[in-house]
């Protein structure tokens, strides 16, 4: 058996592809946080509180209303997102003429209370979603046995991304989006809503933390603290990418999960620090982050 | 001016209290439960020792004694630091006498210098690493409820004898997963098995995919879990998804609570085997105080860790009752292990020179979904290990009061 560094090929090419997996769970939370921090800048520290929503509503259809994970799919990330625009009206838009740091404070504030709120109600330990019937088992890939809702889960999460990223940087609506934040009065002037389409795209991104929240329901436990661990990364992937950068946060999710994915094997102990340590690298030699452009 | 205070108020107590007692410190026995109020070890400890603790307050009739004792409760957070700075609040300010639960064995070691720097006591229950009764015991600290020798022993033992002889351990990096993992290994290797492999991942981590694929690859018969909580949880749960227990392979959970497997439903755990010391379905008196904590504690049952603060505080209460003092500490942890312990929990046992208290351990198996009868109801009771044997030889660990 060939191998690179002492470590087997078929075993590396299996961490790859976890890595890919992982990552596209960053890449879907750090598209969102870059969509909100781009079009509204605010930065949405209660992003990971709005992904363990997710899965909480997922579980809940489940279990309450007997709702299958399919429709949890799609009704999760609108009740998510519901809510998410109701903060928006009620809290955020009075902080947009002020610095970035009062966003960032009250959206900081309200993931603690969220979380404080369904550990209150749930415990710590977190609860059981099962796996969907169509994505159980595994295709045997002769160097890993990859489990078929892996495959799902970075499939559905490319073409989440691809037809974000399309919509925004492609079409009618996402150039009136683009718009907005560039000169809000002038397209104001134009005849266009731009408060209501402003809380609409965070109801969007919030969406698509709570899709990514069903989305991790039946890998991880449902757990109220599942989002406050995995907030730090994806802020770090943002800031490597470039806050803002709708392409940039994509790519940069996808590489640093395979980043990490290879850490494992070589290195496991420095496989939580690995991301920042390439977070402190890049802000050295390219303060924008690698796709951001200076303002 | 906070010395003036705490003055004053000692007078107060003093005063309430009277003359019996008047040679406990400050006029009440402070007790304080220190553990994960709200992270990954919260629903295994957490709010439950507390509720623990108080019910062992209120058994013990403190009141009627004319004993006053209070419980104050801090959250760890799992952190070293950040258990030493409360531990020494604690002593130095809020006269606390004992601090009590202490899961994470990182923070147990810290806190165990400070309670013997400051002649206090502390009583281990949810802490594991089998070092506090080894190189690292003092006479001011008890280890109560298990420990990574006990678990070693109990699953370690019964698996290689089942014909589990090698294995790949998934350690969490910390205190506790290494103390856990180089004691399994030490049982595995006497019991004629081989370790192929291990790998540390960092504590807490959610994904554990990368770890199991390397088991996987392992080809060992058992993989070892030396972590607990929710990366056990997912180590778990994430193995059935890869197929581990499908290609062949078997977990051994090396540290598993009730909880954890409630959390993870009898689908993913049934066939576990795991050691415990407490389960709330053994007998009469476990039920009965099972069922009173669980009417307290939101309907759950309590945890081996839980229990294990309940009776810790109840024995603690009675060596203090018995030296009608409260301090220095390690006058009460004598008086400790000079008294024989009794209660609904462990039943019948006592307190070793090395600080060590012991009991019967029990390996169980989780049940299948159809065998239990509903929640809670998640072991099959499998064998029982004598309090004698069940824990590591007070001669071997190396600890400086055994003489």
């Amino acid at each position: 058996m060939t191998e690179i560094f002492g470590i087997p090929t078929q075993a590396l090419f299996g961490q790859l592809l976890i890595g890919l997996i992982n990552g596209s769970f960053y890449a879907l939370l750090s598209l969102g946080l870059a969509i909100i921090f781009g079009l509204l800048n605010i930065i949405n520290f209660a992003h990971g509180a709005q992904y363990m929503m997710g899965a909480f509503c997922a579980w809940f259809l489940l279990n309450k209303l007997g709702v299958s994970y399919w429709w949890a799919l799609a009704l999760a990330p609108i009740v998510v997102g519901a809510t998410g625009m109701v903060i928006e009206r009620l809290m955020l838009a009075r902080l947009y003429k002020l610095d970035h740091l009062y966003g960032l404070l009250l959206t900081f504030g309200l993931a603690l209370i969220i979380q404080g709120l369904f550990r209150h109600e749930f415990g710590s330990t977190g609860l059981p979603y099962p796996m969907p019937k169509l994505l159980e088992g595994g295709q045997n890939l002769g160097f890993m046995f990859l489990p078929n809702y892996r495959a799902w889960v970075v499939a559905f999460s490319v073409a989440v991304c691809i037809v974000t990223w399309f919509t925004i940087e492609k079409t009618k609506l996402g150039s009136y989006l683009r718009a907005a934040t560039e000169n809000p009065q002038l397209v104001q002037a134009f005849g266009i809503n731009v408060p209501r389409m402003v809380t609409l795209t965070y109801g969007f991104g919030v969406g698509l933390a709570a899709l990514a929240g069903v989305m991790a329901a039946p890998i991880y436990s449902v757990n109220p603290l599942m989002g406050e661990h995995l907030i730090i990364v994806v802020f770090a992937v943002v800031v490597i990418g470039g806050m803002g950068s709708i392409m940039g946060s994509i790519v940069t999710g996808f590489v640093l999960g395979l980043v990490e994915g290879l850490t494992k094997v070589f290195y496991p102990e420095a496989s939580n620090t690995v991301i920042f340590i390439i977070m402190a690298i890049v802000l050295m030699i390219r303060p924008a982050g690698l796709f951001g452009t200076q303002k | 001016m906070l010395l003036k205070r705490s003055l004053g108020l000692a007078a107060l107590f003093t005063l309430a209290v009277g003359g019996a007692h008047a040679q406990i410190s400050d006029g009440v026995i402070k007790i304080g439960v220190m553990n994960d109020q709200s992270g990954t070890y919260a629903d295994l400890a957490g709010p439950g020792s507390v509720v623990a603790a108080r019910m062992a307050v209120a058994d013990f009739g403190a009141a009627k004694k004319g004993m006053k004792v209070e419980i104050v409760v801090a959250d760890h957070q799992n952190k070293p630091e950040v258990g030493s700075s409360i531990a020494r609040q604690w002593f130095d300010v809020d006269k606390v006498d004992l601090i009590v639960d202490v899961p994470t064995s990182s923070v147990v070691l810290a806190v165990n210098q400070i309670a013997r720097e400051k002649n206090k006591v502390l009583i281990v229950s949810t802490g594991a690493t089998s070092d506090l009764y080894g190189k690292a015991c003092t006479p001011n600290s008890i280890h109560w409820t298990y420990d990574t020798w006990s678990l070693a022993n109990g699953t370690g033992t019964a698996v290689v004898k089942t014909g589990g002889n090698t294995w790949f351990f998934l350690t969490a990096d910390y205190a506790f997963g290494h103390a856990l993992e180089r004691d399994t290994e030490a049982v595995v290797l006497k019991s004629g098995g081989k370790v192929l492999g291990k790998v540390r991942h960092p504590f807490p981590s959610a994904d554990m995919s990368s770890f199991l694929l390397q088991a996987q690859a392992s080809k060992a018969k058992i993989i070892g879990l030396a972590n607990a909580g929710a990366d056990t949880i997912n180590a778990l749960k994430q193995g059935a998804e890869f197929g581990i227990v499908k290609g062949g392979q078997q977990f051994a959970g090396l540290l598993v609570f009730l909880t954890d497997v409630h959390s993870l439903g009898l689908n993913i755990a049934q066939g576990l085997f795991l050691t415990e010391s407490f389960y709330w379905d053994l007998n009469d008196q476990t039920r009965g105080f099972s069922m009173r904590f669980a009417k307290l504690h939101k309907g759950a049952m309590p945890t081996m860790g839980q229990a294990g603060v309940y009776s810790a505080v109840l024995h603690y209460l009675k060596a203090v009752e018995s030296l009608k003092s409260d301090a220095p500490g390690d006058k009460v942890v004598a008086k400790m292990k000079e008294l024989p312990t009794d209660d609904p929990v462990f039943g019948k046992g006592r307190v070793r020179i090395d600080g060590r208290k012991i009991h019967d351990m029990y390996l169980f198996e989780v049940k299948k979904p159809a065998e239990s009868k509903g929640a809670w109801d998640y072991y099959k009771l499998r064998g029982t290990i004598p309090a004698e044997q069940a824990f590591r030889p007070e001669k071997d660990g190396g600890c400086p009061l055994v003489k």
